[in-house]
């Protein structure tokens, strides 16, 4: 076993709040990872990724945080059948670039490229076509796990069905994902076949994501946060599929991965007095007029990761920092989702997205049948932590949930309350973790771990 | 943990009968339920009933300023649940200054109490937060500590002293994600108080609360209460000696 050096150095999540102090380790090969856990003290240790969570999911104050970025080998690659087995750190952005021009893409996606395969696996991150595939771990054919107790093993979503389901969402808590195999889908083109689509209000958007979504591979609405009243829901349906050959035209190189200029946010440069009031005003009210029904050609980039073409986008909130509310509702909840859509106007909204979920998956999973809206907030919006506690008072009474992932604020006690297979997870995780080495900033917020 | 709202989950009062304190808690239960850790004396004599109401829920651990010895093993108390986010160091006398001036005994009881006293519980919980990684610490100094003034030295002294070392250990956390906040409020009404003459710029405990809890969610080093004493206290600091002998 080798000793890896630490830098105690403050981190943060992608929304800039709450941060902590720990001591970081950078191993450049999984070999030096079960020394990290063994040496685990009081304060324990878990892995972080390219730091996209918004909340303190990746942030362990006081104790080891392992930053996997230097873990990042592509091991296999099948073209033919589109198997890939990758190291935890490879990011989703580098397995795009290797794997595109064969032919080959993400079976699921988030709305970033700057997150790594294990932080999509302990987070089971879904993206646009979670109403038909599901998250991303539903894809994962194998993962190698390093247990808290240091044992390294390989777990098969049938044969280790507990532990992989346990790992999958369980917020690096069951221990470290070192590699995984992923299954990816076959793409003929980069780009993306887009139809765009205006829904007046909630009951429009509802009904067409109820009659039509089933139609697209990918789906989601942009809401306009401020419209009100018979407004209320207002917004732009974009929703699309991977352009096949015939879609784009014949003489150019169908599978470049064409991306766009990259700009980004210089420290200390604030845009927060233009993301309320008015200037926000003019922008939703722009961006659903300017918004054109019917069909159009995007790249991937365009389609799934806009905002990452402004790099650091996340200072724009500027020093007291933002997060992001993601709930879900279950189908026939639509009062509630009503409600919640209504308290959030007066909050100024950022940037609003809904769609519908498929199945869930796993006992600490997110989705599940029903409406997930995801609401950017800057933490300088008064009175917004109770706000938030009514929402998570309405969410809960509809036999929702919020995405601990994303989470950096709610309240322990609605903890067991959304998550009704809390226990059953529980105990595989103190199983796997009797002497409680995996901890971070948010399994002590929610005391997610006895 | 504190969260992205500033809110506060795990709050340790020395001095848990404050009434600082007890205003400061008031005033953070607005945003939520907390657990309230109080440390004091005698704590089963704590009327906690309005607290409790509000959503707190408390936690009561023996606590001696002076017996600095045994503050190691308080701060293990404390520290043996889940993490703190707030220690507030709230415990003080005012002692009599009439008495304490010419009573060498009753004078080193108040420094003591106030500097002494203070001085450890502010080590130990500096050091419990470095570990911990987070969280603030609120010391309760006040505007006597700035100019020595003939009607209050004693009390005055003991707090610039705490003063002075506060400001220290918020040098040497620079680095860290640890918040140390000094809190300078004028004349308090409280029972501490009761009876004395009130001083121009004076304040309520409830004041007090809501500076504190407006400074630890913005992590301002230096808070004063109100927020014009600190000009008060340059002209103060800036008086030749003999008008401060009335004074």
């Amino acid at each position: 076993m080798t000793t890896v050096s630490r830098e105690r150095r403050k981190l943060h999540g992608w929304g800039r709040t709450a941060g902590s102090v720990a001591n970081i380790a950078a191993p450049g090969s999984t070999d030096e990872l079960a020394a990290l856990i063994a040496e685990a003290g009081q304060r324990g240790v878990i892995a972080r990724g390219l730091g996209r969570s918004y909340g303190d999911v990746a942030q362990n104050a006081g104790g080891v945080v392992i930053d996997m970025r230097g873990v990042d080998r592509l091991l296999e690659f099948d073209r033919a059948s589109g198997l890939v087995t990758v190291e935890a750190g490879c990011s989703l952005d580098a397995l795009v670039d290797a794997v595109l021009a064969h032919g080959w893409f993400l079976p699921v996606t988030p709305g970033t490229s700057a997150v790594t395969v294990g932080g999509a696996i302990a987070c089971d991150v879904h993206g646009k076509n979670h109403h038909r595939d599901g998250a991303f771990a539903r894809h994962v054919r194998s993962l190698e796990l390093l247990t808290p107790e240091g044992e390294t093993i390989t777990v098969d979503p049938e044969q280790q069905r507990e532990l992989f389901e346990a790992t999958a969402g369980g917020l690096g808590l069951t221990g470290i994902v070192t590699r995984a195999t992923l299954q990816l889908v076959p793409v003929e083109t980069a780009s993306m076949l887009v139809d765009t689509e205006r829904a007046a209000n909630l009951d429009v958007l509802l009904t067409r994501l109820t009659s039509t979504d089933h139609l697209f591979r990918y789906s989601v609405a942009w809401v306009d946060g401020r419209a009100r009243g018979a407004a209320l829901g207002r917004s732009v349906l974009l929703r699309g599929d991977h352009a096949t050959a015939d879609d784009v035209p014949r003489d150019t190189d169908r599978l470049l991965r064409a991306r766009g200029r990259r700009l980004s946010v210089p420290p200390h440069l604030s845009a927060a007095p233009f993301l309320r009031g008015r200037p926000l005003n003019a922008f939703n009210e722009l961006r659903y007029r300017r918004a054109r029904s019917g069909k159009s050609i995007e790249t991937i980039d365009q389609f799934f990761y806009p905002l990452d073409a402004i790099g650091n986008w996340n200072r724009l909130y500027g020093a007291g920092g933002f997060l992001q509310y993601q709930f879900l509702v279950p189908f026939g909840a639509e009062d509630a989702l009503r409600t919640l859509l209504e308290s959030f106007t007066a909050a100024q909204p950022v940037l609003v997205v809904l769609k519908q979920f498929g199945e869930s998956f796993g006992p600490l999973g997110f989705p599940a049948p029903g409406w997930t809206v995801a609401l950017d907030l800057a933490t300088s919006v008064p009175g917004l932590a109770r706000l938030l506690d009514d929402a998570d008072e309405v969410v809960a009474g509809a036999g929702g949930r919020v995405y601990l992932a994303k989470d950096s604020r709610l309240r322990p006690d609605f903890l067991a309350r959304m998550y009704p297979r809390l226990d059953e997870w529980r105990q595989v995780q103190s199983t796997l973790d009797p002497e409680g080495r995996m901890q971070h900033d948010l399994s002590r917020r929610l005391q997610l771990v006895r | 943990m504190k969260d992205a709202v500033g809110r506060i989950q795990r709050v340790l009062v020395l001095g848990g009968g404050s009434e600082i304190a007890h205003a400061t808690l008031a005033a953070l239960l607005e945003d939520g339920p907390l657990t309230a850790i109080l440390a004091a004396r005698r704590p089963d004599e704590l009327e906690t009933a309005a607290l409790e109401r509000s959503g707190a829920s408390i936690e009561r651990i023996a606590f001696d300023a002076r017996a600095t010895a045994t503050h190691g093993d308080v701060f293990e108390r404390a520290f043996s649940g889940a993490d703190i986010d707030l220690v507030l160091i709230a415990f003080g006398v005012l002692g009599d200054q009439q008495r304490d001036e010419r009573d060498a005994t009753t004078t080193v009881e108040v420094a003591e109490t106030n500097f002494v006293g203070a001085v450890s519980a502010l080590t130990h919980a500096t050091e419990r937060l470095r570990t911990q990684g987070h969280g603030t610490i609120v010391v309760l100094s006040s505007i006597a500590g700035q100019r020595s003034r003939r009607s209050n030295y004693v009390y005055g002294a003991t707090k610039a002293g705490l003063d002075a070392f506060a400001q220290g250990v918020q040098l040497a956390l620079a680095d860290e994600e640890v918040h140390v906040m000094i809190v300078r409020p004028g004349f308090v009404h409280t029972r501490m108080t009761a009876g004395l003459k009130g001083a121009p710029f004076s304040v309520s405990a409830a004041e007090v609360a809501t500076a504190i809890v407006e400074g630890a969610r913005n992590g301002t080093p230096v808070v004063w209460v109100p927020r014009k004493l600190r000009w008060v206290a340059a002209v103060l600091r800036a008086l030749p000696a003999p008008l401060l002998r009335r004074a």
